[in-house]
């Protein structure tokens, strides 16, 4: 066994292409980061020093505080910029923000960005890490790595299972980022919901493709909800939330459909009465809290991993 | 080439005494033995079951991983593999006695002794190693120590278990300085 993990990419951009013993690493790392989290003493010295710089341009809540938190415990100083705030609403371009943000010497920067591929482009124009907290209908592979942890300590193991993702699979960068992590973790990945919700070379993820709830869900070891992005849809994909509640609502009649131990997942915001039924949500089969918990650990392994990177080294791909 | 600095008979006799000597300062109640990964875990354990033997009570016992501690975590090393820390009892007004296999720099011991401390105030911390090697970069020095030897930097002492014994061992030939961070 080796001394050190395999993970040694610079940025972090998505799940595509990360291999097998690069995930079981970060997993492996963020078990240690859970324990940190749950003492009396929730913080370790290790990236005392460094700067990390929370770039949204999109609202978040969950994800910008389970970075800020992850950050604070490695000791690590953090800055959070949302765009509501920044000079980007005085039409200053992402280029120049980051050159400026560049100029005050940042070791990791996360960014949300509504287009995908943002983080991409920046990463090629900085010596700072980069990690994606989510490009625009692309990728969140934090949330991907996240889920992954979740489902790893609730089951014992990811290989094998079966994972119903339902839901607005054509908008969810989590959709995606986790069929090709759970791929190539060795699970099987079914889509669910309507087929405008689908997107055209849906196969192309490595998963089976159902336009109804039901046979998806039939044996799986894991329910995971998408959130209808109401901000992303304007009336042309969806009748009503009721019809779509009717149709492709998680409820406890269709939970049943699933293996007897499933766990109910949901990377939230939930809608709730939506997607999902508050019984279950609230429910004794719901992991939607330790997927939090979760969050926050998985980003401190992650930066932990960028973060304590020789500074000024090559800009390898990522 | 190497040459056995102590076998498994010297290891068994010194623990021995160095059990008596930690019994001798505070006897057992309240104590926890802290081994510190991966090199401690063993030492701790067996001096746990050494005073049992001369006091008829066990130890409280743990490990603790330092790697989020250590002074160069930071810069020289990318993506060490962290392990977990096991402290299964509160060390508020315990006295623990930190094991370690080697002393070499101290640094090590800075760093768990900033690790254990985050999980709370103990009552004193004591230090017990297998082998005190002297090249000291910090002051720290062990409480309890099966044995002192010199050794010029730049050679390697090996504490390993075979077949369940512990053998340390030094290295004859000249390696990298892996010990440096001890």
């Amino acid at each position: 066994m080796s001394d050190r993990v395999a993970f040694q990419h610079r940025h972090l951009l998505g799940t595509e292409g990360l291999e097998r013993n690069e995930i079981t690493s970060i997993l492996d790392a963020a078990e240690s980061f859970f324990d940190v989290s749950r003492r009396s003493i929730r913080k370790v010295p290790t990236l005392r020093g460094k700067t990390i710089i929370n770039l949204f341009y999109e609202p978040s809540t969950r994800t910008r505080t389970s970075f800020e938190l992850a950050g604070k415990r490695l000791s690590a100083d953090v800055i959070n910029i949302s765009v509501s705030t920044s000079s980007a609403v005085k039409g200053e371009t992402l280029l120049d923000t980051v050159k400026n943000l560049e100029a005050m010497c940042p070791d990791v920067l996360v960014i949300r960005h509504q287009a995908s591929g943002a983080p991409h482009y920046v990463a090629a124009r900085t010596k700072a890490s980069v990690i994606n907290a989510g490009d625009g209908t692309h990728e969140h592979p934090t949330q991907a790595l996240l889920d992954a942890f979740t489902i790893r300590r609730a089951k014992g193991k990811i290989e094998g299972l079966v994972v119903a993702i339902c839901g607005d699979v054509l908008h969810s960068r989590v959709a995606r980022s986790n069929a090709h992590l759970l791929r190539k973790m060795g699970a099987t990945v079914r889509f669910a919901g309507p087929r405008t919700l689908m997107p055209p070379a849906a196969e192309s993820l490595g998963a089976e493709i159902h336009d109804r709830l039901e046979p998806a869900l039939e044996g799986a070891d894991v329910v995971m909800m998408l959130r209808v992005q109401r901000e992303r849809l304007a009336g042309t994909f969806l009748p009503s939330t009721r019809e779509y509640s009717r149709k492709f609502g998680l409820n406890a009649a269709r939970l049943g459909l699933a293996a007897p131990d499933a766990i109910v997942m949901h990377p939230g915001p939930m809608n709730r009465g939506v997607e999902i039924d508050p019984a279950i949500a609230d429910g004794a089969r719901s992991v939607i809290l330790d997927q939090v918990e979760a969050g926050v650990a998985v980003r401190m392994a992650i930066l932990w991993m960028l973060g304590t990177d020789a500074r000024g080294a090559p800009n390898t791909a990522a | 080439m190497s040459e056995v600095l102590l076998d498994p008979v010297a290891i068994g006799r010194g623990l021995r005494r160095v059990a008596g000597e930690i019994a001798e300062r505070g006897g057992v109640r309240d104590l926890a033995l802290v081994g510190i990964r991966r090199g401690g875990e063993p030492i701790a354990e067996r001096l746990a079951v050494l005073l049992h033997e001369l006091e008829g009570e066990t130890p409280l016992t743990g490990s603790i991983d330092i790697t989020l501690y250590r002074d160069d975590a930071a810069t020289a090393l990318p993506n060490p593999r962290i392990g977990p820390s096991r402290i299964p009892f509160d060390v508020r007004g315990k006295r623990v006695v930190l094991v370690d296999d080697v002393l070499f720099t101290g640094r090590t011991i800075r760093a768990a002794l900033d690790a254990l401390l985050d999980y709370g105030r103990p009552r004193c911390i004591e230090l017990c190693v297998l082998v005190d090697r002297g090249g000291r970069e910090l002051p720290i020095q062990p409480d309890y120590a099966v044995r002192r030897v010199d050794v010029p930097e730049g050679r390697r002492i090996e504490v390993e278990q075979r077949d369940g014994e512990i053998w340390a061992t030094l290295e004859m030939t000249n390696s990298i300085t892996q010990d440096a961070s001890r």
